[in-house]
C-alpha cells in the first residue's frame, strides 16, 4: 500500500511535468489524463470511493476530452507559438522553485496535527458524502447549479458567432 | 478495504502535503513559463486539482465528510471555469487566430 503511494505520486509529478515542458499540446493532455487518472487511485488509496468515480467521470471524462475536441477542432497541434525568451523562462523555474522552496519550509514549522473526530474509514462513501451534501450542504449544492447555469449561458454567447462575420443573406429582388 | 483504510494510517500527512505543493508548483512553473494559452489552462486544472487532493486527504485523516463535499464543489467550480475558458480561447484563435497569450496584452498597464 506504501509502495502504491509512492508508485502514483512518481506518476502524477512525472506526467505533471510533460504536461508543462512538452512541445505539442495533445502530448499535454494526454500526460495531464494519466495525471488525473493517477489522483483517482490517490483517492481510492484515501478511502474516497465517490471522489474518486466523480473525479473519473468529470475530469478524464468530460473536461479532458473537451480539450482534446477544442484542440482536434481548432487544429492547434502545430507548434507556432514561439517559445517565451530564455531569460523569462529562467526567471520561471526560479520563481517555481522559490515558492516550493517557501511551502515546504511553511510545512515543517506546522505543528502536531489533532483529529477533531474519532478515526472512521466509512467518511468518503457514497452515503456519508451524500448526508453532508444534503444536510449542511443543501444550500450551496443548490447555488452551484445557478453558478453552473450562468456559466454554461456565458460559454454560449462567447463561442457564439457575431453577426457581423457572419455571411450576409443575398438581397431581395423586389426591394 | 482493510488495506485501504491502514494506507491511510501508516502514509504521514506530511508526505499528501509535500505532493500537493511539489504539483501546485509545476501548475505554477506551467503558468510563468509556457505562451500557449491551452497549455496555461491545463496548467490551472493542475493547481486546482493538486489542492483537491490536499483537501481529501486533510479530511481522511480528520474523519470530517466536510472536506469531501468541499472537494466537489472545487470539482463544480472547475468544470464551469474550463467551459468558460475554452469558449474564450475560441472566441481568441477566430479573432486573432492565434492562442499566444502574449497578444492579450491590452488589459495591461
Amino acid at each position: 500500500m506504501v509502495f502504491l503511494f509512492y508508485l502514483l505520486s512518481a506518476v502524477m509529478v512525472i506526467s505533471g511535468l510533460f504536461v508543462v515542458f512538452s512541445r505539442s499540446p495533445i502530448n499535454s493532455v494526454l500526460s495531464l489524463i494519466v495525471c488525473f487518472i493517477a489522483m483517482a487511485g490517490h483517492y481510492i488509496l484515501l478511502n474516497s470511493q465517490f471522489l474518486a468515480v466523480v473525479h473519473l467521470i468529470v475530469y478524464t471524462g468530460a473536461i479532458m476530452v473537451l480539450f482534446l475536441f477544442v484542440i482536434m477542432l481548432l487544429n492547434l497541434n502545430r507548434a507556432t507559438i514561439p517559445q517565451k525568451t530564455s531569460m523569462t523562462r529562467v526567471a520561471a523555474v526560479v520563481a517555481g522553485g522559490l515558492f516550493f522552496l517557501v511551502m515546504v519550509a511553511a510545512t515543517r514549522l506546522t505543528f502536531e496535527i489533532h483529529p477533531r473526530y474519532p478515526f472512521s474509514s466509512k467518511i468518503g462513501l457514497v452515503s456519508e458524502v451524500g448526508k453532508a451534501l444534503f444536510h449542511e450542504f443543501l444550500l450551496p449544492f443548490e447555488v452551484s447549479s445557478v453558478l453552473f447555469i450562468s456559466a454554461m449561458i456565458g460559454a454560449m454567447i462567447f463561442g457564439k458567432k457575431d453577426k457581423e462575420s457572419l455571411p450576409q443573406p443575398p438581397p431581395k429582388e423586389g426591394a | 478495504m482493510k488495506d485501504i483504510t491502514s494506507a491511510i494510517q501508516i502514509i504521514p500527512l506530511e508526505h499528501y502535503i509535500l505532493l500537493c505543493v511539489t504539483l501546485f508548483s509545476i501548475g505554477l512553473l506551467g503558468i510563468l513559463f509556457r505562451r500557449n494559452t491551452i497549455i496555461i489552462l491545463m496548467s490551472i486544472e493542475l493547481m486546482l486539482n493538486s489542492v483537491n487532493l490536499l483537501v481529501a486527504a486533510f479530511s481522511a485523516y480528520h474523519s470530517d465528510p466536510a472536506g469531501q463535499v468541499f472537494v466537489f464543489f472545487i470539482m463544480i467550480v472547475a468544470a464551469a471555469e474550463v467551459a468558460v475558458g475554452l469558449s474564450i480561447l475560441v472566441m481568441m484563435k477566430r479573432n486573432v487566430d492565434s492562442v499566444d497569450i502574449n497578444l492579450l496584452n491590452r488589459l495591461k498597464w
